[in-house]
């Protein structure tokens, strides 16, 4: 039986960056903040994990952000509303755990920036005071203002080069709320890898219990490759099964870098001979 | 006068099958196939049959193929087998029915699997026959599409059940499609046996997860009955330093990089693998030879298998370990990793000399360490390969499912049944890790009492 998952709406959000929002009900009824979905798109193509952004239940929708940065993800850019995914499959991962903490700051970097609206929902959901930062490189790569605002107490943004709000990285605001004597009970981050890192070792001579979201390598999400293992408190996890939420404290983050790098040169050679093709064609 | 020596098979050359992933064994034609049938000694008792966990009647499809009725010789096993391409390439004949062969006892024993493999191709070239009885109404529910799932979907389908397999990957077949090589059991022939099942009328539906997009208790809701093969799939690793180095992969990575995704066509397909000049692959079943053959296959210019015990131990076929030698896999018997050495990536593995003690409870000979041994081999690429634990998705996301200390599934020894109502199980989930053999056997008789089970809820 070949299931299509249609793409009822695909949206631009910033240069490079593209909503697609996408008919999976049977994903939509379960999915929660945390949980993500391999998809594929054609028959020669990768299984590659995307977090999800948002979902509608009564719609039975799900809301997939996508970076083009390599050959899938620019073979994405390229579909279309009504077009279909091959393959979605999900909501893999645990959900996040979501409780009454105090007061949160969220933090959302480049594309981490989609999966931190549910959490920073479910956080206010649960009463909360949330601060949410959110960082990019310049203001025109930011996206999502409104929708974080409106689930956050307050919302700042940083860009590096300071075209919009404050000029430097997320873990800059962060230190900086931290200086303002706030106290604060958690801090989530969601972003690259370096940035996660950065985050935790800011976090961690303070104290301040902080959970990130990993963003592994992975090819079947449900526990059989192992290619997203990652170390946490120096014991072997899968991401897939295991998390992708961990404490950050206890995160590996060279090794998951280490990880992330290992098919840079094939992803750079594919990516390469698509864009060849593409301009021929 | 009986022939002594079975038909030899066709085999691909070795030194040509290495550069491709074509079939290896190529398989009877019809005059070998009849030439081995007439070996037969068609015994009153068969003893083969008795070694076959699905009960093919071999004697009686043998009697067939000598006197050239091949269609009637298929639906003999058919009756038992639902799966007799797969059946004839992967079963470990030499512990099953051929090691019951009366023939056996002085001379070669009949190569069954062959025979079932040569009948079983000619069905994948015309077509298959339609079997179909009365509905009987009711739903069962199959999770995963591997070996145990699939048989039990054609057992309860031929029954009249209305089945729908859920499985979590977007094609069907488990580790068959997954885990075992084009060049042992070729996607076409595992292809062609399930358009067979869905024929039958079976459903497959693809992505669907069972324990995140659907837990068991909700599909207990919508079905009669439940039937969970989904294997063992959790990989295990040595846990030595160095394993999370990148260019170190389990052995389900690398088989699904290079067997489901077609890693071995990249760029034309998307998923990339490593193989870099020297493979080593640790562990001594028939994974592990995959994985070495695939390494060679993929370009290693050396392919190494790394065992702490000696050949005579490894859970491999014989025919395997034969296939692999053949095509130049090298074997560093005795040696037992210590650890992954490498900065950014592997660079070698660090290793301990190991003898022999006195037999474990396996039976098998104890790997004992031999002090100040150490040395290092050089690797690229290091893939282990030593097993896989049952999937735990459903234990955890299922209530009150009795799950052994193991991780495998408590289930009731007759019927199959689990601690849940309705529930059944079977397979490497059951088992833990085990041959497909076994699993198709136990997929049987889950199907036949999940049968009796929905029959006598209907009376109620």
């Amino acid at each position: 039986m070949v299931l299509m998952y249609k793409i009822i709406r695909k949206e631009v959000l910033a240069p490079e960056t593209y909503l697609f929002e996408v008919e999976a009900p049977e994903i939509a009824q379960k999915c929660e903040s945390g949980h993500f979905v391999i998809i594929r798109l054609h028959e020669k193509g990768e299984r590659i994990p995307l977090s999800i952004a948002d979902y509608n239940r009564s719609k039975g929708t799900i809301t997939l952000i996508v970076l083009s940065v390599g050959k899938t993800t620019r073979q994405m850019a390229t579909l279309k509303e009504g077009g279909d995914i091959m393959d979605v499959a999900g909501p893999l991962g645990n959900p996040s755990i979501i409780d009454f903490f105090g007061k949160v700051v969220c933090c959302g970097g480049g594309l981490g920036i989609a999966p931190l609206y549910p959490l920073a929902k479910e956080l206010k959901e649960k009463e909360n005071t949330v601060l949410t930062i959110i960082g990019a490189k310049t203001e025109e790569k930011l996206f999502y203002e409104n929708e974080l605002r409106s689930v956050s107490n307050q919302l700042y943004v940083t860009t590096d080069d300071g075209s919009k709000g404050k000029k430097g990285f997320v873990t800059d605001q962060l230190k900086e709320l931290f200086n303002s004597n706030i106290e604060i009970d958690r801090v989530f981050a969601i972003g690259p890898a370096i940035m996660m890192k950065a985050v935790a070792d800011l976090t961690r001579p303070l104290g301040v219990k902080t959970i990130v979201s990993l963003n592994s390598i992975c090819i079947d999400g449900t526990g059989l490759c192992g290619a997203c293992r990652v170390e946490v408190n120096g014991e072997t996890k899968f991401t897939c099964t295991d998390g992708p939420e961990f404490d950050a404290h206890k995160v590996d983050f060279n090794l998951l870098m280490r990880r992330l790098n290992t098919y840079t040169p094939e992803e750079q050679r594919s990516e390469k001979n698509y864009l060849e093709k593409h301009r021929l064609n | 006068m009986v022939e002594k020596i079975a038909v030899r098979v066709p085999k691909q050359d070795p030194k040509s099958r290495v550069h491709n992933f074509q079939e290896v064994v190529l398989g009877y034609n019809a005059a070998q196939a009849v030439k081995e049938a007439e070996r037969c000694l068609q015994c009153k008792n068969a003893p083969c049959i008795i070694g076959c966990p699905v009960g093919v009647d071999v004697p009686k499809f043998i009697k067939l193929i000598s006197e050239r009725k091949f269609e009637e010789a298929l639906k003999i096993i058919k009756e038992a087998n639902s799966l007799p391409a797969i059946c004839g390439r992967v079963c470990p004949q030499e512990e099953q029915c051929t090691k019951y062969c009366t023939l056996g006892i002085k001379f070669e024993p009949i190569s069954i699997g062959k025979l079932e493999r040569f009948i079983a191709d000619l069905n994948v070239n015309q077509g298959s026959p339609k079997p179909r009885v009365a509905s009987t109404g009711k739903k069962v529910a199959i999770v995963g599409s591997g070996p145990a799932g699939l048989t039990a979907a054609a057992e309860l389908a031929k029954l009249g059940h209305q089945i729908v397999i859920f499985e979590a990957l977007h094609a069907s077949g488990g580790v068959l499609i997954y885990g075992i090589p084009d060049f042992r059991l070729p996607k076409d022939v595992v292809n062609a046996e399930i358009d067979y099942i869905k024929k039958l009328g079976v459903k497959i539906k693809n992505n669907i997860v069972i324990g995140k997009t659907y837990s068991v208790d909700e599909l207990l809701h919508r079905f009669d009955a439940i039937f969970i093969g989904t294997g063992a799939g959790l990989p295990h690793f040595l846990h030595i330093p160095g394993e999370n180095l990148p260019g170190v992969y389990s052995a389900n990575e690398f088989l699904i990089r290079s067997n489901l995704m077609k890693a071995c066509r990249f760029p034309e397909y998307d998923t990339p693998i490593k193989i870099g000049r020297r493979v080593v692959t640790v562990g001594g079943g028939n994974v592990a030879m995959d994985v070495a053959r695939t390494a060679l296959r993929l370009g290693a210019e050396a392919s190494i298998i790394l065992y702490r015990r000696t050949k005579k131990e490894m859970p491999a076929r014989d025919e395997e370990i034969e296939n692999a030698l053949e095509e130049g896999v090298k074997f560093h018997i005795l040696s037992q990793p210590l650890r992954i050495l490498g900065k950014d990536r592997v660079e070698g593995v660090e290793c301990m000399k190991m003898r022999l003690g006195e037999p474990d409870e396996s039976g098998r000979r104890r790997p004992i360490p031999i002090l100040d041994s150490t040395f290092t081999i050089d690797a690229d690429i290091v893939v282990v390969a030593i097993g896989q634990a049952p999937n735990p998705l459903i234990p955890k996301s299922t209530s009150n499912l009795k799950v052994n200390k193991n991780g495998t599934i408590w289930v009731e020894k007759e019927t199959l049944m689990t601690s849940k109502k309705g529930v059944f199980a079977g397979g490497d989930i059951v088992t833990g890790e085990a041959t497909v053999i076994l699993a198709m056997g136990a997929g049987k008789r889950a199907a036949l009492s999940i049968h009796e089970f929905i029959m006598n809820k209907n009376r109620r």
